[in-house]
């Protein structure tokens, strides 16, 4: 008797709604859509993780090297109940964020991820992640962490996030934080912004394909730089001895 | 007294700055330098305003002078408020001008981002006055926040026009590669579009976020000296020709009138007397806008516009690159950022590099003549300085 070890080995199927695409006006007057992509379009994503392994800047490293292992087992089927979503300007992939369901009440939220900085642009993608968990996937409550100071800021102060750390994380096994169903309404005001339906051609213009991000978070070109300028990639000490061996000390 | 050049300048990126203090004030001393290429220095000034409070270092001008080995110069570390870098501008110019040095290294440095941004806005907030702020829990865009609503009140100033100042400066500092903000803002994005509120959230009413300076690292650096030397440089002739101080009461509340800042009146009026000319003749102005809405009223304070009239001429597009007085293109403390014990001195390099026509992409047009205002406290210290291209 044959078996289909593969059946065995994949998630069971379980139907979600799907994220109803929205779009935001960002601070720079750009409009950025947010929606839900398929397992089809998820290699085209990885490409733009993969370089982000290597910056060490604010955990970039290891949300990118978390978040390639989640989308590649959703693409290979060995994640059970997840789900992508992208937000994307003229159609440049400007952040990815994912999640999963725990149970049809509770969620998991995995990584926000901007490969473009500034602007709200994570923020406004984890809004619209906690707005797919509460609003319509109607779940009571989202466990979340951060792995970056700038997530804690962002999740646990802006949403004031309750305290669930009798539960470990999926990520990392860490104590996990709540998004409740109330503290999602209170900060639906002030944080959850956006609009549907998103017009034809913006929505178009998104799926006609998912564009390299044009400024994502890159490595320093040397590993003394100090600042993104590459004329300061040195320090002072170098310098002066750049110059001495010049002779000009 | 004798003539003083701006003869080598330096300047480090503003953002946030992994190196120690000491190589921030340091950097841009090298870079002024290697600009000039003197390095015999008389004296050395540095100006910071946290060393002490946030980075743990104290006398910081001991130690940049032994680190950039040039002991046994003299060295002296000035601290006054956010106007700390032109105090210290104008403590070199009196060095050379007396006779007493013929060249001076002026520097600034703060690293402000080894602390949180609540504690950053703390150490900034001391310098208020101790019992009748401080305690309340007065800070600084408190203050300014405060200051705007009379301001509005009084002279028709709009939420607008704050953002048109954020929207210019933040795009001039597109063009500046070692500004702290490289976004591109729009009216729309952070004004009028329905996500405006989020993108652009009140930080203390009317004063919204884009409306702030970003908290910055970094550091700038002037060589100041005699004519003679700065003939032998052969860089171009740009002559610190006006320095005007004055100060104001220490707590806002004991001003006649709030939002009048007679301490940037009366140091222009300074500066412009000892320049031999006024503000009708200045061809490019780097103000001190930690908050968009100083931009506007030191405009008008300097004698740029009447009083009351700085919106309008920011209306009618005169403060652009493009217009008749750019005011801040190197993108101003709300673009290039506000690393506050650099600040003064970061405008004096924008001006000197203007005045050179070193500027680049935000280059102002046969710029000849140049303003600083370097704003200490809300208003209670302020250095202005006037430049001068001598061909």
């Amino acid at each position: 008797m044959s078996v289909d070890l593969e059946k065995i080995l994949r998630p069971i199927e379980n139907p979600i709604p799907p994220f109803p695409a929205k779009h935001v006006t960002l601070a720079s007057g750009e409009d950025m859509v947010i929606r839900q992509v398929t397992r089809d379009e998820i290699p085209d994503i990885l490409v733009y993780v993969a370089p982000l392994l290597h910056v060490e800047r604010d955990y970039y490293d290891v949300v990118a090297a978390r978040l390639y292992g989640e989308l590649l087992a959703y693409y290979r089927y060995r994640v059970q109940d997840e789900y992508v979503l992208v937000a994307q300007i003229d159609g440049e992939v400007a952040a990815v964020v994912n999640g999963r369901l725990l149970s049809p009440e509770v969620g998991m939220s995995y990584h926000t991820v901007a490969l473009r900085r500034g602007l709200r642009i994570g923020a406004h993608s984890f809004a619209a992640k906690m707005e797919y968990h509460i609003d319509i996937m109607k779940q009571k409550e989202v466990l979340v962490v951060a792995e970056s100071p700038i997530g804690f800021r962002r999740w646990m102060i802006e949403y004031k996030l309750e305290k669930r750390f009798d539960i470990p994380h999926e990520l990392g096994g860490v104590p996990s934080w709540a998004l409740t169903r109330e503290l999602f309404d209170r900060a639906r005001e002030t944080l959850v912004v956006g609009r549907r339906p998103v017009p034809d051609k913006l929505l178009e213009k998104a799926k006609a394909g998912l564009l390299p991000p044009s400024d994502p978070p890159t490595p320093p070109e040397d590993l003394l730089a100090a600042t993104r300028s590459r004329y300061d990639s040195t320090g002072t000490a170098l310098m002066a001895q750049q110059w001495k061996q010049e002779g000009k000390v | 007294m004798r003539d003083v050049y701006a003869i080598g300048i330096g300047i480090t990126s503003f953002t946030r700055l992994e190196y120690p203090l000491v190589e921030i004030a340091c950097y841009p001393a090298m870079m002024a330098m290697k600009d000039c290429g003197v390095r015999a220095i008389d004296h050395v000034y540095v100006a910071n305003m946290g060393g002490g409070r946030i980075n743990h270092q104290t006398g910081l001008a001991s130690a940049v002078v032994d680190s950039l080995s040039l002991t046994p110069a003299g060295a002296a570390g000035i601290e006054n408020g956010p106007a700390s870098g032109a105090s210290a501008i104008r403590e070199g110019f009196q060095a050379v001008a007396s006779g007493m040095c013929d060249v001076v290294l002026v520097t600034g440095a703060e690293r402000m981002r080894e602390v949180n941004n609540l504690d950053a806005t703390d150490f900034v907030a001391t310098l208020s006055h101790p019992l009748a702020e401080y305690v309340y829990g007065v800070t600084l865009p408190s203050l300014a926040g405060l200051f705007t609503k009379l301001y509005m009140q009084k002279y028709g100033v709009t939420a607008r026009h704050l953002a048109m100042v954020a929207v210019k400066n933040q795009n001039n500092a597109l063009r500046n590669e070692f500004a702290h903000l490289h976004q591109k803002i729009t009216v729309e994005g952070i004004l009028d579009s329905p996500e405006a509120m989020t993108n652009n959230p009140f930080v203390a009413e009317p004063l919204r976020f884009f409306d702030c300076c970003p908290v910055s690292d970094g550091g700038a650096c002037v060589i100041l000296a005699s004519k003679e030397v700065a003939k032998k440089t052969g860089k171009p002739m740009v002559r610190l020709a006006g320095v005007g101080q004055a100060t104001d009461t220490h707590a806002v509340h004991e001003r006649k009138e709030p939002t009048d800042l007679l301490a940037v009146r009366g140091a222009a009026k300074k500066c412009f007397q000892m320049a031999g000319f006024g503000p009708k003749d200045v061809n490019v102005a780097e103000l001190h806008d930690a908050f968009t809405i100083l931009e506007i009223v030191e405009s008008e304070e300097a004698g740029f516009f009447p009083k009351g009239e700085g919106h309008l001429a920011l209306e009618r597009g005169e403060t652009s690159l493009e217009g008749r007085l750019p005011i801040n293109p190197s993108g101003g403390l709300k673009g290039r950022g506000h690393p506050v014990g650099a600040t003064g001195i970061a405008q004096a390099y924008e001006i000197v590099l203007q005045l050179r026509g070193e500027a680049g992409e935000r280059q102002v047009k046969e710029a000849k003549k140049g303003f600083t205002c370097n704003f200490g406290g809300f208003g209670n210290n302020v250095v202005c300085l006037a430049f001068e291209r001598e061909d």
